[in-house]
């Protein structure tokens, strides 16, 4: 690792002066994409500025309509939350499957969304119920908030604070987890909202991030069955191709999560 | 550089160290206390496993300044004087090692699950929860064994207090 000079703010304004300030700061939160990536040195920040123990920025409200999850949240704390689990129980399982209980004990919702890995899970979970993202700046839906691998919609400096996400009348999440790192080889969460809408995002699958799944959506806004999707066929173009798998065989693993994620849902 | 202020092991340390030093780094390196061992050093295997404020963690992915104000219980911690620690006593006894290179990661690891499930530990959910702890030699047959006897010790020492 590089040399680096660690700062700890109270508050977000202090964060965001002093990420102002620095030359090539990052912002920390649990350090579980963070840190690996600085020890490999393909990161290099001049300043680290510690973001976990700001107060207000961690802790869980729900509410009929909406589940707030503050930026700093850990993985271990969704899972683990009575609360979400009566609100949206596809969200407790997905965050009590990523990684292992000492990756859950640090990292945060906010740092997996910020750094959009094409194959992380939360990212799904956001598409696909029209969570939105909010920063200390803004509201940003997230159809317009994933913008490609590792990409979003974020300026510099802007810090998310919580992501809210609406109570859906059901949804439902399976992954196929790549048994070495436990990242989705690909996962799918499907949702069905309130307003009828159905809305299935895919994560691990594409070589172009987390990305909806319209053929899907439309056939299960039809009727909502595993059964609806036996038929289909789903298109390997754009889909990663890597050491783990062809893209056709994460065509047919869409298939098959996304029927798994309509049994989970129920 | 920042002063990292701790209790290790109870034991208060105050220690001025380069902002880049590992928690992991800051107890062998720096406090003498290699009993925490460095298997992959990418955050995988989980030889590393410390307690931070009660939660198993791996310290080769933690820097020493975020850990301030913290207290952390490495695998010295567990036992008291020469009597030790329930999980370190059934590892033992159900030959749950062999080279020993896992085993502190293991047992931190271990009592971490048992006190998070207390007695509804089954076999099913320690062999799910050690996912993030590699061993190299026992095939983890006899590690779950463990873990699942110290649970039962725990339990029975917890009814006797
Ligand atoms: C062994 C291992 C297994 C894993 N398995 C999985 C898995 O199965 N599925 C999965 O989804 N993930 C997995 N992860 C990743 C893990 O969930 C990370 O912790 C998470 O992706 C990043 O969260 P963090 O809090 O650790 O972020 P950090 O590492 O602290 O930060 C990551 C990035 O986000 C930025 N950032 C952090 N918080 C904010 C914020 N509030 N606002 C703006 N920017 C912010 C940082 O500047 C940095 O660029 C795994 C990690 C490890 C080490
Ligand atoms: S040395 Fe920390 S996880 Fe392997
Ligand atoms: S006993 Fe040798 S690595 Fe586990």
């Amino acid at each position: 690792m590089y040399e680096t000079t660690y700062h700890r703010p109270n508050s977000i304004d202090e964060a965001v002066a002093l990420f102002a300030k620095a030359s090539e700061p990052r912002y920390l939160a649990g350090g579980h994409t963070l840190i690996p990536t600085m020890k490999q040195r393909l990161a290099a920040p001049t300043d680290v500025i510690d973001i976990a123990r700001i107060p207000g920025l961690s802790g869980i409200e729900v509410s009929g309509e909406a589940v707030t999850i503050k930026a700093a949240t850990t993985h271990y704390d969704v899972a683990r939350s009575d609360a979400v689990r009566k609100a949206i129980p596809a969200l407790c399982m997905l965050a009590g499957d990523i990684g292992d209980p000492q990756v859950r004990y640090r990292g945060t919702i906010g740092g997996s969304i910020a750094n959009n890995d094409p194959s992380a899970d939360y990212p799904a979970a956001v598409l696909a119920l029209g969570a939105t993202i909010t920063t200390n700046k803004r509201g940003i839906a997230a159809d317009d908030y994933f913008k490609g691998l590792f990409t979003t919609a974020l300026e510099d400096g802007e810090i998310i604070t919580a992501v809210v996400f609406p109570v859906p009348a059901k949804a439902g999440y399976a992954k196929f987890p790549n048994p070495a790192s436990r990242f989705a080889l690909t996962g799918v969460f499907v949702a069905k909202l309130k307003s009828g809408a159905v809305r299935v995002a895919a994560t691990g699958a594409s070589q172009s991030g987390v990305m909806r799944l319209p053929d899907i959506e439309r056939a299960l806004a039809a009727s909502w069955s595993e059964a609806t999707l036996d038929k289909m066929r789903i298109s390997a173009d754009g889909l990663i191709a890597d050491v783990h798998g062809p893209a056709a065989y994460r065509a047919n693993l869409i298939g098959v999560m996304a029927r798994r994620a309509i049994a989970a849902a129920g | 550089m920042p002063t990292v202020q701790l209790t290790v092991n109870g034991r208060p340390v105050s220690m001025t160290v380069e902002d880049r030093t590992l928690l992991v780094e800051l107890l062998r390196d720096h406090l003498g206390l290699t009993g925490t061992h460095v298997g992959c050093d990418t955050s995988q295997c989980g030889a590393c496993v410390v307690h931070l404020d009660g939660q198993a963690v791996k310290s080769c992915t933690v820097l020493a300044a975020q850990a301030s104000g913290s207290s952390v219980t490495t695998i010295e911690g567990l036992a008291t004087g020469d009597e030790l620690h329930p999980v370190q006593a059934a590892f033992r006894d159900n030959h749950g090692l062999q080279c020993g290179f896992c085993t502190p990661g293991m047992i931190m690891s271990a009592l971490d699950i048992i006190r998070r499930h207390g007695g509804r530990l089954d076999e099913a959910t320690v062999r799910h929860e050690l996912e993030g702890n590699i061993c190299r030699c026992t095939g983890y047959h006899n590690i779950v064994k463990s873990v699942l006897d110290a649970a039962g010790r725990m339990k029975l020492s917890a009814a006797a207090e």
